[in-house]
């Protein structure tokens, strides 16, 4: 892509862009932190990420501040229109990213303290892998402008939600069995829930980045496995 | 299967039959040249103008807008070094046909100038000059009728109502400009072309000129050339983009200004031309 005439443009552009990727790499280091103090009760390294969600937000201020202020002065058309509009929707749901991991973060202690079944860390640490993968791999398609991946990416969170709900029942069976897992395991119902809605999250931001990078709409239906609903014919 | 009510039915009925009206080719260029003497300033140009809607013209200066513009009614006529090849049509009929009376087509082609350039006359025989030699009106009450309904659509009547009598270059730029679009509007025309209209203008003179462009949408096409690219984005409903002397891109606003097919419009409207 040209150079504007403007060469200001094109700094204010590269700014907000430069925003969203660095908000990006922060939410990825957060979810891979809150997942690493979560599977090795690490208090330290939790503490950490509930204070880089400040450095979060403020990241997030400072986008939508240049990218207002940008608007306001060059009414950015075409491609440059989108970039700017996608990056305030992405800049919201990182946010929100930093926010989840927080949430996980912070119930670090909560688990640490009661007896986890050991064997359960494994199908948590299945699904964040899986989800910080999501994270990790949305920013850098962003980033590479690769339409094609973003549309890939999105479709894999229904591996998520599959995992999810084998978290779901594998921790109803461990309260079941013994009343004193519940309140760890409900702690780790809400991380498992928080990492779901993180995938979320996730396929806002491939949506959003597929319309910056190609200028048309993913189908507002992802392709989804559940067979459990059946349609009613009318 | 969903079951249509009646008023989603009406509703569909409507939504359809006005988009069959704008569907309606009011004026169509058909592979149209331009020379000005050895110099060839349009390239075989084919686009339609619809019916009611805002068709605007955009790209760099001398790109040949105005040029296809002043074609659609003639006005390159009045340049003598000026020859047009091609083909135009207003309502399937060929304007350079010779039969055509060229004062007849640029009665249904009205035309409105960059700069407001009012008669040195009166706000009154500023509209009612086009409608007198036309002879649109019997007798005098004809005439008021005409200027008076002229000057409401071209919402200056509250302004113009208790001086009509004093000298239309005595009005602010704007109360010009919208003077002149009630000079055009006044002899009835079916195409109105405007040539950067609001450029002399100030930001508030130029809402109220664009606010008018969209009211007289449903009355008359038009067609509007603009240096604005927000102008053309608010006003229009289609836009042409024009790079020396060739059509690049024509299709619905929305779409040329978040999502343009051609580079050369991306680098245009993005502000990365040259």
């Amino acid at each position: 892509m040209g150079e504007h005439t403007v060469r200001s443009f094109d700094e204010e552009l590269q700014h907000v862009d430069q925003l969203i990727r660095d908000m990006g790499d922060l939410a990825s280091a957060m979810v891979a932190g809150a997942i690493r103090a979560l599977l090795s009760s690490d208090q330290s390294l939790a503490q950490n990420v509930v204070a880089d969600d400040t450095i979060m937000d403020a990241k997030q201020r400072d986008l939508d501040n240049s990218a207002i202020t940008l608007i306001a002065k060059r009414q950015p058309m075409a491609q440059d229109l989108r970039a700017v509009v996608g990056a305030i929707r992405m800049a919201g749901d990182l946010e929100r990213i930093g926010d989840l991991a927080k949430n996980i973060a912070k119930r670090v202690g909560a688990v640490g303290q009661s007896a986890t079944p050991r064997n359960l860390s494994h199908s948590i640490d299945a699904m964040a892998q899986l989800v910080l993968g999501q994270v990790r791999g949305v920013v850098d398609l962003y980033v590479a402008r690769q339409a094609e991946g973003l549309k890939e990416l999105r479709a894999d969170d229904q591996k998520i939600d599959i995992q999810y709900t084998a978290v779901f029942r594998e921790l109803l069976t461990y309260m079941m069995e013994d009343p004193r897992n519940i309140t760890a395991c409900t702690h780790l119902l809400f991380c498992a829930k928080n990492l779901e809605r993180i995938g979320d999250h996730v396929t806002n931001i491939a949506e959003n980045a597929y319309f910056v990078v190609t200028g048309t709409q993913l189908p507002l239906n992802r392709p989804k496995v559940d067979e459990t609903t059946a349609t009613v014919p009318a | 299967m969903n079951i249509m009510t009646e008023k989603s039915l009406d509703d569909a009925v409507n939504a359809e039959m006005n988009a069959r009206s704008n569907e309606i080719i009011k004026m169509r260029g058909d592979k149209v040249t331009v020379h000005y003497g050895d110099k060839q300033a349009l390239f075989g140009v084919d686009l339609d103008v619809r019916q009611n809607q805002v068709t605007a013209l955009i790209g760099p200066s001398g790109c040949g807008k105005s040029t296809f513009l002043r074609c659609l009614n003639r006005m390159n006529d009045t340049i003598d070094s000026a020859s047009v090849g091609g083909k135009i049509t207003l309502d399937n009929e060929d304007i350079y046909d010779p039969k055509i009376d060229v004062v007849e087509l640029r009665a249904r082609v009205g035309m409105v100038f960059q700069k407001p350039n009012p008669f040195p006359k009166s706000i009154y025989e500023n509209v009612a000059y086009g409608p007198r030699i036309h002879g649109l009106a019997k007798n005098k009450a004809d005439l008021d009728v005409i200027v008076e309904k002229s000057l409401q659509k071209a919402a200056l009547w509250n302004e113009a109502k208790d001086r009509l009598n004093e000298p239309g270059t005595g009005l602010s730029g704007g109360q010009q400009q919208r003077l002149c679009i009630a000079r055009a509007i006044a002899v009835a025309p079916e195409v109105i072309l405007m040539d950067e209209p609001c450029s002399a203008l100030d930001p508030i003179a130029t809402a109220k000129v664009e606010e008018l462009i969209d009211e007289l949408r449903e009355n008359y096409t038009i067609v509007i050339v603009t240096h604005s690219m927000q102008q053309a984005a608010r006003v229009s409903q289609r836009t042409a983009m024009f790079h020396l002397g060739y059509l690049v891109e024509e299709g619905p606003t929305d779409k040329m200004f978040t999502n343009p097919d051609d580079k050369r419009t991306q680098d245009y409207i993005t502000g990365r031309f040259g």
